[in-house]
This record gives structure tokens, sequence and C-alpha cells, in this order.
């Protein structure tokens, strides 16, 4: 044993513990996540009508998300990069599985059963396409050509295809979203975006046709949810009337009516967000989205500061697709976007988003914090 | 130059990378500006009209029934009160296999055919959702015995509900009338009034037939409401605010339930109607029509076999024979007829004239009831003996208009105004009664030969016993005449105060002459004392005034009547009206016995007994008088009665 692990080890043990435990989480970051944690402890609670045990349920979660955390941001970056076409391709295995033996639960394919347990391949996407985009530009990054941008774009649309198919239009979304950001970020020319634009104006007729009948009617309701009240409009109207009637100041806490009396679908998950703004108001609104805003903005921050290649394209990613669920989330239960299954990020009930934003989080994290050892 | 390049690219690189990453920031920054925007217009703009769903979503409007008013006899006695009990429900969508959910239930309480009969009537009537009860009334065991079982049974509860209760049941049935659950004609009838209907909201039963159905309004009461927070699925969770229901109000009548039940029973088998009122205010005292039925078979919807039994009875215990009955008066026209004759001055008391049994108005003979006549009859003697032939002589003089002229001011042939609704009218025969009634001249045409039978009560003559009761209460307070009615008080339930207390105002005051219409009742007091009436009111406390009358039913086409040997059916009807004490006259009666025989022999005996308890208080403690047949034949003579009863 050498001098300087002895006195390494000879040092107190508290430090040392700390030191593993911190080094590699960003404070700021982990502030904006525990706040919104909190929040969304404090909103299930309401929403479930005071069940400590659906609070406890998700505390679990939460924790063994920042447990998930924790780990991915001790990984160095350039460890992450190699599983990204094991992943990829694992993935792919999976969603193709699905597409033939997997479980249809709610009208939807989306479940395999592994014999040991049921899992989700498309969450599992929700990482693996952004990394693998990400990978593909940084090994190409010496000399991007449109080809690049195809491939890519082809990386990006098969899964997505797959996963449209099951059917379940909120990952196929924010997986689309994700894996644009990250040929946004890496210099797609504006005359192919603009080119895709009126390419996806023009099949959009077509992409109709394409959609499911529950699809065609979420947006249809979007468009005019009292056509059907009481049918597919329902979670959009009360989604609405919880929000509106909060008002600015909110019913306050636990004495929601829309929460308290059934009238609020999903309560819990996608709609946890009419809970918070039915109680909060529009005052709690502003707090809600500057929260968001924080972690988004740090989020920025990490990605202008990350120093490849690789860690800019996925730190922008992971911010941006942040951002989108809680935009798309927070906009469907408003009632500006059809209803599509996505979570209010770190506050609707659920483990396996919740496992899934914080992964991506700590990518965040262990892109800042091991910036400089990846330099020298 | 190679290393120049790349530094270069890389610079320029992180360069775009920056500009793209800005242009996000502004694409978030935009989009959540966009988001706050939504909230505002949702939170701020539109809060109002949200927070408006919003109550509506939560809050619903419950009605509360409210408990429909007693109705209580002159003394307090209860006649209609409501009693809570059990019925075991079921709601048909809810329940998959009815059929074979009733047997089960059937193993469980007491499950009639008529239960099931009415059940499915009334499952043709309701909506799916509504719960429709397959047996009321369930004993304390019943219920203990489902509840046991009750989980199997999904879609079947017990419920606690107010029950309608009639006590006095075939009693009181004509008059107090039932209530029955709401059709859709009754429920086309609300909704003319939008605050009626809005009152009815909640409710199940409204009257339908006598003082339920003409006092509904004050007998329903108020709807209390009651703002219910509920949930998605419709469960009230919390009462958020209540308006209480108000009664209704509870009705006291006149009538005396006491004489009801005396004069109903003194009827013994025979159908007939009687009608007692209080000559000085209109107040009816006891109102009977019988047979009667239990109307408490109708509240929740009467059961097939009873129906039929009611409806096809050759007795008809549903027709309300005091108010829709309509019989000839018969002889009780007769003190009528004189007073008229007095008034007209067609006859002086003491003129006389000869009675050889019969009547001879141009080659057709009218025979007097007496075999041989009655010799020499003034007025007196043609009330007291019931002289047929000084009446034939009296209509003839008189002529039918004056006879419809005069009669009318007593009432005949007119609603009486009773508080009961759908009293009829009966005929009151006139030139202009027969133009109206029949079709072709030659029947319209009026023949003075038909007026001859007016007279004596016969002919077109045809008037109801509320009609008959009304008009003698009149003769007996002097002609001062009021609108006979049962109800005396209303009282508001909460505050017990007599908010509706019916001081009744004389209808009219007949112009008459007091020494006219002493001859009269002199005369009646004649029949009660020496005549037809004798018999009846042998030994009486009190001095009553009265007269006999027999109407017919069967043409003999000239044979002979005799009782016995004619039908049951086909009998006379017996009629009596009557008043009591003479001087100060405290009730008045009309009493008819359907094919009862002669008015003295069926009709006077319960006028006897009604005045005996209303007078006097005796209560009659011997059995129901005694059969027609062994009346005339056994009764010893104890007064001036003839020995042979007196055809009247």
């Amino acid at each position: 044993m050498t001098e300087q692990a002895k006195r390494v080890i000879d040092q107190p043990l508290w430090p040392r513990v700390k030191r593993v435990l911190v080094q590699h989480v960003d404070p700021i970051l982990m502030l904006a996540i525990g706040l919104l944690m909190l929040t969304g402890l404090i909103v299930l609670f309401s929403a479930t009508d005071g069940s400590w045990g659906r609070v406890m349920a998700q505390a679990m979660n939460m924790l063994v998300a920042l447990t998930c955390m924790w780990l991915v941001a001790n990984i160095p970056l350039h460890y992450l990069m190699r599983t990204a076409l094991p992943m990829y391709a694992l993935g792919m295995v999976l969603l193709i599985g699905v597409a033939l033996f997997g479980e249809i639960s709610h009208g939807a394919r989306r479940w395999l059963n592994l014999g040991v347990a049921t899992i989700q391949p498309s969450e599992l996407m929700k990482i693996a396409v952004p990394l693998m985009m990400a990978w593909y530009f940084e090994k190409n990054e010496a000399a991007l050509t449109l080809k690049n941008y195809f491939v890519a774009a082809l990386l990006l649309l098969l899964p997505v295809a797959l996963i449209a198919r099951q059917p379940d239009l909120g990952t196929a979304v924010l997986i689309s979203a994700s894996g644009f950001y990250v040929l946004f970020l890496a210099g797609l020319s504006w005359r192919i975006m603009g080119g895709l634009f009126v390419a996806a104006a023009a099949s959009a007729p077509f992409l109709w046709g394409m959609l499911h009948d529950y699809q065609k009617h979420r947006i249809m309701m979007l468009l005019d949810p009292s056509q059907d009240a009481l049918g597919k409009g329902y979670h959009t109207i009360q989604g609405m009337i919880a929000v509106g009637s909060g008002g600015v100041l909110g019913k306050g806490y636990l004495n929601g009516t829309q929460t308290h009396l059934d009238f609020l679908p999903e309560r819990t998950t996608d709609f946890i967000f009419a809970v918070y703004s039915e109680e909060f108001g529009l005052i709690g609104n502003i707090i809600l989205v500057g929260l968001f805003l924080f972690v988004i903005g740090r989020g920025f921050i990490i990605t202008a500061n990350a120093s490849t290649y690789f860690t800019r394209l996925m730190a922008g990613s992971i911010t941006l697709t942040f951002f989108t669920y809680a935009f798309v989330n927070m906009g469907m239960v408003s009632g500006i976007l059809p209803v599509v299954g996505v979570p209010l990020p770190l506050i609707s009930y659920g483990g396996t988003s919740m496992v899934t934003l914080l992964l991506g989080l700590g990518m965040l994290m262990s892109i800042h914090t091991h910036k400089t050892l990846v330099q020298t | 130059m190679k290393l120049r390049v790349e530094l270069k690219n890389s610079q320029r690189e992180i360069y775009y990378f920056r500009l793209r990453l800005a242009l996000s920031i502004g694409f978030v920054l935009v989009l959540l500006f966009l988001l706050l925007t939504r909230f505002v217009y949702l939170q701020v703009v539109k809060h109002e009209h949200f927070h408006t769903l919003a109550e509506n979503n939560r809050i619903s409007v419950v009605p509360i029934v409210p408990n429909r008013g007693l109705i209580l006899d002159r003394n307090g006695v209860v006649l209609a009160h409501n009693y809570s009990g059990y019925t075991l429900e079921i709601t048909p969508s809810k329940v998959a296999d009815l059929e074979a959910t009733i047997n089960e239930l059937a193993t469980l309480v007491d499950i009639q055919p008529k239960d099931r009969k009415r059940f499915r009537k009334l499952l043709a009537e309701s909506h799916s959702f509504a719960s429709i009860s397959i047996r009321n009334r369930l004993s304390d065991e019943e219920v203990a015995r489902f509840a046991a079982q009750s989980y199997r049974f999904p879609g079947v509860e017990i419920k606690a509900r107010l029950f309608r209760d009639y006590p006095y049941k075939e009693q009181t049935s004509h008059l107090i009338g039932y209530i029955g659950r709401i059709n859709q004609t009754d429920m086309d009838q609300l909704e003319e009034d939008e605050d009626v209907a809005a009152n009815y909201r909640g409710s199940d039963y409204i009257g339908k037939t006598g003082l339920e159905q003409s006092y509904e309004k004050e007998l329903h009461g108020t709807t209390g409401i009651e703002q219910m927070e509920v949930d998605a699925g419709g469960r009230g969770v919390r009462v958020l605010g209540r308006v209480s229901p108000m009664s209704g109000n509870t009705l006291v009548l006149s009538l005396d339930a006491k004489l009801q039940a005396i004069a109903d029973d003194a009827f013994g088998s025979f159908r007939g109607a009687l009608v007692a009122i209080d000559p000085n205010n209109g107040e009816v005292l006891a109102f009977v029509s019988r047979p009667g039925y239990d109307p408490n078979l109708f509240i929740d919807g009467i059961d097939e076999d009873n129906w039929n039994e009611l409806n096809n009875s050759p007795d008809t215990p549903m027709v309300n024979r005091v108010l829709n009955g309509a019989y000839p008066p018969g002889s009780t026209f007769k003190p009528y007829m004189a007073l008229a004759a007095l008034t007209l001055g067609k006859r002086r008391p003491e003129q006389t004239i000869f009675d050889p049994g019969y009547y001879n108005f141009g080659g057709h003979v009218f025979h007097d009831d007496k075999k041989g006549g009655h010799g020499s009859v003034d007025m007196y003697k043609s009330i007291v003996e019931s002289c047929d032939t000084y009446y034939y002589m009296l209509a003839n003089d008189m002529g039918i208009d004056n006879i419809a002229n005069f009669m009318r001011q007593f009432g005949f042939g007119q609603h009486t105004g009773i508080d009961i609704r759908g009293e009829s009218e009966g005929v009151l025969p006139s030139q202009e009664w027969k133009k109206k009634r029949f079709k072709t001249p030659e029947q319209q045409k009026w023949y003075a030969g038909e007026t001859i039978s007016v007279g004596i009560g016969q002919g077109y003559n045809a008037y109801t016993p509320i009609q008959l009761a009304q008009a003698v209460a009149t003769l007996a307070n002097n002609g001062v005449m009021y609108r006979p009615h049962l109800v005396r008080r209303i009282t508001d339930t909460r505050t017990n105060e007599k908010s509706i207390e019916t001081t009744p105002l004389p209808l009219r005051t007949i112009p008459l002459q007091q020494e006219n219409i002493d001859v009269i009742k002199r005369a009646m007091v004649g029949v009660n004392k020496e005549g037809t009436g004798a018999r009846a009111f042998a030994g009486a406390e009190y001095i009553s005034a009265g007269k006999t009358g027999t109407a017919q039913v069967y043409s003999l086409k000239g044979g002979k009547y005799t009782e016995g040997h004619v039908k049951q059916e086909l009998r006379d009807h017996a009629l009596f009206i009557a008043f009591a004490p003479t001087e100060q006259p405290k009730i008045a009666l009309a009493i008819l016995v359907e094919n009862g025989g002669f008015g003295a022999q069926t009709a006077a005996p319960i006028a006897r007994k009604v005045f005996d308890y209303y007078l006097l208080g005796k209560v009659p403690n011997a059995p129901p008088p005694a059969l027609p047949v062994s009346a005339a034949g056994g009764t010893p003579a104890t007064g001036t009665a003839d020995e042979e009863p007196e055809r009247d």
C-alpha cells in the first residue's frame, strides 16, 4: 500500500463519503430537482385524497431514480458513449419483439413479457435514440455530409415508427423531439429543415389516415372538446375546468373540487398538473414554470459549456426534451395540445418515466462534472 | 495550415452550435410564454366561466319531498295520514334477470302474484333506472331476512318511505279519495305551470280523487331543496345547503268520523248514499256512498285482480253515489212542490182536494199509491200521508217551467259547489232542458202529461244525493242556502295557525215567506210523528221533520208492485230527507237506499240512528237493522203508522 493510498484511507470517513456522494452531483440542478420532487409529492398527496401509501411509493420511485441519476452522473460520458450502439440495437430488437409478441393492454401493444418482468422498450429508446444519434455525429464529426444527417434521421425514424404503431403517440412525440433536437443542434441546414417541414405538411393527410381512431379523436377533441364532452373530450374539458376554476390564487391545498370529487381523470399521472393548478392557481403555475425554467436554464448552461461535440449534442437534447415533457404536458392539460400520454416531469406519479428523466439529468451532471477530467 | 483550418472549423462549429442553442432558448421562452398566456386566459379571463362549470360539476340540487298534509275530522280523528314503513325496491337497470331475481326474493319475503302484477304494471310505466317497489309494508322480520341476504341481490334494496294510509278505508273512500303515482296525464297537467312543476320535482304521488285531489295544492306542501356536493359518479358527498321542505297543510274536515261510521253501518248490506249537513253553515257532517272501496289499494298502483273486481262489481263501488248518482227524488220532492204552490199562490194550506185514488189527465190515468185514495186531502195531509193525487193536480196547475224555476233556487239540477271535484249536475226537467237534451223536434216537445209525474218526483227528475241534502238543509235553514263543504279549516302545519278558516257565507237567500216555510215544516214534523216516518222516529227525544220517498227503478207496466216478488236489484230506491231539531235545526240529511223498497222501511231508520247519535250522542248498540222483509212483517205498531206500510 502506497503512502498516498494510506493517507486517503486515514482521512475521516464522512468527508470521503460525502465527496463520493456529491462530487458529480450538480448542486444547482439538484436543488431544482429536489424542489420539483417535493412539489410532486405534495400534489400527489392531494391527488390521491391523502394516500400516504401512494406518496411513499412515489418517494421510493424517486429514491430509485435519484440513485440511477447518481450512478450515471458518476460515469464519464465517454464510457457512456460506448453503450450507445449496443443500447440502441437492444432497443430496436425489443421494439420489434413488442410488435411481434407484445402484450396488449388498453388497446395498445407496448409491453414485452420477458418471463421475469414486463418491460416497455419504448422507454429505453427515450435515452438510446438521442445517445445513438449523438454518438453517430461524434463519430463523423470530422466531415459531416448530407448523408450523415440522412442516416441520423433514419436512426430516429425507425424506432419512432415502431412506437407510433404500438400505438404510443406520447412516447413517439417525445423521442421524435429528442432526436430532432440532436439533428438541429448538430447543424442540420435550414434548407433541409424547411424542406422537411413542407414534406411533413404535404404528407399530413396521409399521416392522418395512418393514425388510429382514438388518436384522430384526440386531435379532433382539441379543436372542439365540447363535441364529445362525456367521451373523449372529457379529459380536456375537466382539465380546463380545473385549471380555469383555480383562478389566480387557487382553491387552496386539498380544496380542489375537480380533484377531490373525482371529476379529473388520470389525476395522479398525466393530469396531475390540473390538480396543482386548481389548488395553487396562476401564482402556483408561474412558480412551477419558473422551477422548470430553472432546470432548463441550468441545462442550457451545461450544454454551452460542454467540452465535446457528443456531450454538447447530448446535453442540448436532454435539456430540450425535458422542456418538451413539461410543455406538452401542461399544454395538453390546459387545452392547447392534444391529449397524448406525456407525464409532467418529476411530478407525475410513476417510476419508469421518473427513472428515464433522472437518467437524462444524471447525464447532464456527468457532462458538467467530468469536463475537466476529459480535458486532462 | 491544417491546424489553422481545424481550429477555425472548431471555433466556427462552436459559434454555430451556440447560435442554435440561443435559438433553442428563444424557442423555449416563446413557448413557455405562450403557456403562461394560456394560463392567464383560463385562470383570469375565463375564470368566472370555469368557476361556474366547476360548481355545476360538483353541486347537485336534490329535491326533498315534503310530508303530505293530514286529513282530520272535526274532532281531530285521523282520516288520512302518513306512516313510515319499508319497501323492497328493484332498480331494473341494475338487474340482469328480473324474473329470476323476483323468484329468489320470493324465498325471503312474501311476494304474491298480485305484487308481481303490480310490479309489471309499474315497470311498464317507469324508466328502467327508477327504483320500483315489488313489496310494500314489509314486516320487521322480512326486513331482517332480506338484510342478511342483501349481498346476493345487487340492484335490490330496502327503502324507508312514508306511506299514505286511510284508516277508515271503505267508509271514507268516496270523500277522502286517494293518492296515486304521478302518471303522464298528471305530468302534463303539472307542467302547464312551471312553478307547480318545480314543486313536484321528486314527488311520486298526487291526489287522484276526492279531497286528496281537490285539495292537492294544500296537501302537497312545498318541496325542499338540498344542495349536495356530488362526485363524478353522482354520489352525494356532503350537504352544502338546505331549504327544508314544508309539510302540506292539515285539512280539518267538518265531517264527524263517528257519525260517518254510524251512518255507514246503518246501511247494513244495502247500497246507497247519505249526506248530512249542518244547515247553519253548509258543513258536511257525514258523506256516505256505499259500497266504498279500500283506497289504500290504489296508492302504489292497484293490482289487476282487485281492479277488475272493483270495476266489474255489479255494486259499482267505484261510483261516488253522493256526487255522481242521479236519482229521482220520489216523494221527497213533495215538500218543495208544496212550498212552490204556497209561494206562487197556487194553493193555500187549508185548501183541500178529493183523492179518489187516481188522477185522470186527458184520458191517461195516474194512480195514487193508496188504493181507493186518501179522500179529502189538504196540504198537511198531502205531505204526511204522501198523497200522489194532490201533487198530480198541483203539478198540472203549476206547469213545468214554474216548477223548474222554483226548484232551481233550491239547487236541484245544479252543481252544489261542494269542495270535491267532479259532481254531476242531475236533471231538473223543463221545456228548455228538453230542447237541449233531445235532437228531433218531436222529442224536444214538452208534453203536459210529463209534468204530472214530475210533481211526485218521478219522470225526468234526477238529482244527486248532495243536491237533495243541500235542498233540505236550505229548507231547514228557512231558505238561507250555503254551499256544502267538507273542509272546515286548513291548518298550516309549521305555525299551527288556522291559515285558512273557511267562514262560510250564505250562497243566497231564497225569497220565501216564513209562514209558508212553517207550514211545510209542520207537515214534515207530522211525517215523523204520525206519517210515513213515524215508526222510525217513535220515541225520539227531539222533534224532527222528514219526508220519505220511493223512486221507481222498475217499470211495472201496469202490474202490481209486490216487494217479495221482485228481485232485489229491481226493487225501488228508498229515500228519506229530514232535519232536526225542528226549531233550531242542527243537522239535515238526505238518504238514498238503492233497491231499499219503501223509504219508511229502510231509509228512515238510518236517519233515526244518525240523529240519535248527532243530537243525543246515542250509539246504536243493537246490530244493524233487521232485514227489510222482517221489518215489514213483524214490527209491532207503536204509533199511528198504517199497518200496511204506505207506498209513498
